[in-house]
């Protein structure tokens, strides 16, 4: 080994490849290089960092200097002088937009200082490609531990004391389920880890799976050990390339050095996991129609009971865990479940991470205690609302959960507060929307996406859910009735009522949540014909303010229908009854003479 | 590869490695030591990459764990290059210079892990 003094961390997730991080690693691995550096500084490609919206990151340790935007030509400097010459790179540092000051150091930002990291421990800390890196950091520590050291029973019990909960969305008691699994008997029994992330803007799972492969395989390992189950399988959206490939090379390593297989480290447990990918169908994230289609059949739910835990792949019984609850066991098993049961709030315990999406400042990742704020989350971590426009909602739970507007911005997040004001923890996918967004046409979007999704199975959702659809484009065109209104309340109810899965019990939500905190924009809509966001193209009007307009001709030209009359230097006048709102008159007026109304 | 057969050995290769991504923990962690070298021009000039390469050997060879070595730039001291700036935990910090490869290696063994304060080859500081 070499004695290397200085490690640049690059993150190679898929957000920070998006952005050039590849190109970034080359830049710098050559100018190390002809710098003749390359015995004494290294780069590693990491997990992610979280904060996909300054991507690329560069990490530089031990000095501690997080670098963003990253550019190849960049990295060229960032060795020249931090790197040669021992000079922090000021221009590459990341700026606080408030008081415009450079920082250096990670926890300093906003971004970095509530967060928490628990299950994105080792992402943008180690080489995920590297599996001695992983043990470097206790890696296989936990599963060595157990399989030495308790019982299966200890096992679970650790878990149970933990209070760790379901973090694909349903919140079950973790320690619970396996327990259920364990007790009922049979030759065999199977682990299964569902990586098939589907909500709108949800990102963890994927990136616990390019950031930190192992400690997913390790914790299946440990709960096949204390179910007694001998496999696993990961079920894996085939849209995520990037950690399938180190997937991959995470269970080939594991393999070669024995820690899975056959005896592992040397005791009578032997554990084999394969990976199974999906096609990317919402509706198989939900437990049954998973297990269907890992076994070749349609990607269709089943009724519970019996529940997977009883009869689950090929009729034994099945644990089924999500990425991010696998993410946690290694630290409780370590650490031990009291440890685990400080964190978090009453009823929640541990930490959550969210994916920050939509109208906010910081785009990417965070990992908070449960229980941290609506408020802290979107205005400290993620930096407020973008181009300084007033919040209106959160969208929590993706397709399947409600919003919470700013009423209810300082409530303590957990499964159950959510719950309790109609929305629900969902895999943490957070969409944050502004006073530019229409709440009609957001409820028309997640819509539009669970009509897609449906399997088609029950009636109620195949059917009901397109006619929802219908209604609301009725209404975001303006030819929205009173009945209609009367209808979605009623036909959102039925579809929730007479469904199988979770995924028709719980796609009116969407409406029913908007319906009950903006009321008013429905109202807008279907009697006085307006859109008061402006986002429905057929309610809008363009109008031009005559004391603001200098007759400049601009919009007459841009104008499609040539419907824009006046003389120049004379205030111009549109033709609304002619008007298509394609919006280009106000696109070009210097003046801001054209608005919306 | 050969597989690891039992939880010692698993140990052992933890251990083995620990010192590789031991760099990438935060330095601010209160018990750590801090080493900064200094490498503007002049010091690298004077050798002071020798000087922290031995640094950073010696450490791994003494099997240290809680030593930051981070370079920095020029303090102001040319004339003593390489310099090198040792602060141990809640004590200030104290600045040596013309230390050389081979003296940096004497430094880590006696101030950094036994404790002692090279008199003879601290810096004056100018106030």
């Amino acid at each position: 080994m070499n004695n290397y003094r200085m490690d640049i961390l690059v993150c190679g997730g898929t957000g920070c490849q998006a952005s050039d991080s590849i190109p970034v690693i080359e830049s710098l691995n050559r100018e190390i290089t002809e710098a003749g550096l390359d015995q004494e500084v290294r780069v590693i490609t990491t997990g992610c960092f979280g904060f996909c919206e300054q991507g690329p990151i560069v990490k530089i340790q031990p000095d501690n200097v997080f670098y963003v935007r990253v550019t190849p030509e960049s990295a060229v400097t960032l060795i020249r002088e931090h790197v040669i010459k021992g000079r922090v790179v000021k221009e590459l540092l990341y700026e606080e937009p408030e008081t415009k000051q450079k920082l250096e150091e990670q926890s300093d930002m906003p971004f970095y200082r509530k967060q928490e990291r628990i299950a994105l421990r080792n992402c943008g800390l180690i080489d995920p490609e590297n599996i001695y890196e992983y043990i470097a950091v206790d890696g296989y520590m936990a599963l060595g531990k157990a399989l030495n050291e308790m019982t299966p029973e200890l096992v679970i019990d650790e878990i149970k004391k933990s209070g760790l909960r379901g973090r694909g969305g349903g919140g079950f008691p973790t320690g619970l389920k396996w327990e259920y699994t364990r007790k009922n008997k049979s030759d065999r029994k199977f682990i299964i880890c569902n990586a098939d992330e589907g909500d709108p803007g949800a990102f963890m799972d994927r990136s616990i799976l390019e950031g930190d492969p192992h400690s997913v395989l390790e914790a299946m390992a440990l709960a096949g050990y204390a179910i007694g189950a001998d496999s696993g399988y990961i079920y894996i959206r085939a849209e995520y390339p990037l950690a399938i490939n180190r997937l991959k090379i995470a269970v080939k390593q594991a393999y070669e050095l024995g820690l899975l297989g056959k005896n592992i480290l040397g005791t009578d447990f032997s554990f084999d996991i394969y990976l199974k990918y999906g096609a990317g169908a919402f509706v198989c994230g939900e437990e049954t129609a998973l297990i269907n289609s890992i076994e070749g059949g349609r990607g269709e739910p089943t009724v519970k009971p019996p529940f997977p835990a009883e009869v689950g792949l090929w009729k034994m019984p099945t644990n089924i865990n999500n990425v991010e609850t696998f993410a946690n066991i290694c630290p409780i098993i370590l650490r031990g479940g009291d440890w685990f049961s400080t964190i978090g709030s009453e009823r929640s315990k541990g930490t959550k991470v969210f994916a920050l999406a939509g109208k906010i400042n910081n785009v990417g990742l965070v990992e908070v205690p449960m229980g941290t704020t609506l408020r802290d989350i979107v205005f400290d971590l993620g930096g407020g609302i973008k181009d300084g426009r007033k919040f209106k909602a959160v969208q929590t739970g993706g397709p399947s959960g409600g919003c919470i507007t700013e009423e209810n911005l300082d409530i303590q997040i957990d499964y159950d507060s959510l719950t309790e004001i109609g929305s629900m923890m969902g895999s943490g996918g957070m969409i944050v929307m502004d006073e530019d967004d229409c709440m009609v046409n957001i409820a028309k979007f997640y819509l539009e996406f669970t009509v897609d999704e449906s399997c088609g199975r029950c009636t109620a959702c195949r059917v009901g859910n397109k006619r929802l659809h219908e209604i609301l484009t009725k209404i975001t065109e303006g030819k929205g009735t009173d009945e209609d209104l009367e209808r979605l309340k009623d036909l959102s109810q039925i579809i929730k009522d007479s469904s199988l899965c979770g995924l028709g019990q719980t796609a009116p939500n969407p409406i029913l949540s908007t319906m009950k905190y903006f009321w008013h924009e429905y109202q807008a809509h279907v009697v006085d014909k307006t859109c008061p966001a402006g986002v429905c193209k057929a309610l809008l009007k363009y109008h031009i303010t005559a004391d603001k307009c200098k007759g400049c001709t601009l919009c007459a030209k841009a104008c499609p229908k040539k419907i824009i009359s006046g003389k120049v230097k004379e205030a111009h006048i549109i033709n609304k009854e002619e008007c298509i709102a394609c919006g280009a008159c106000e696109q070009v007026c210097k003046f801001g003479a054209v608005t919306r109304m | 590869m050969a597989t690891i057969k039992s939880l010692d050995e698993l140990k052992a290769i933890r251990d083995k490695y620990k010192s590789s991504v031991d760099m990438r923990s935060s330095i601010d962690e209160e018990d750590r030591i801090r080493i900064a070298v200094g490498m503007a021009t002049c010091g690298i000039a004077s050798g002071s990459r020798e000087t922290i390469n031995a640094i950073v050997e010696e450490i791994k060879a003494q099997g240290l764990t809680n030593v930051s070595v981070v370079q920095t730039g020029c303090l102001g001291y040319c004339y003593a290059e390489p310099v090198v700036e040792i602060s141990m935990p809640s004590k200030e910090s104290i600045l040596y210079g013309n230390i050389t490869a081979s003296k940096a290696k004497e430094l880590v063994d006696r101030h950094v892990k036994k404790g002692e304060t090279v008199k003879d080859w601290i810096i004056e500081r100018s106030r």
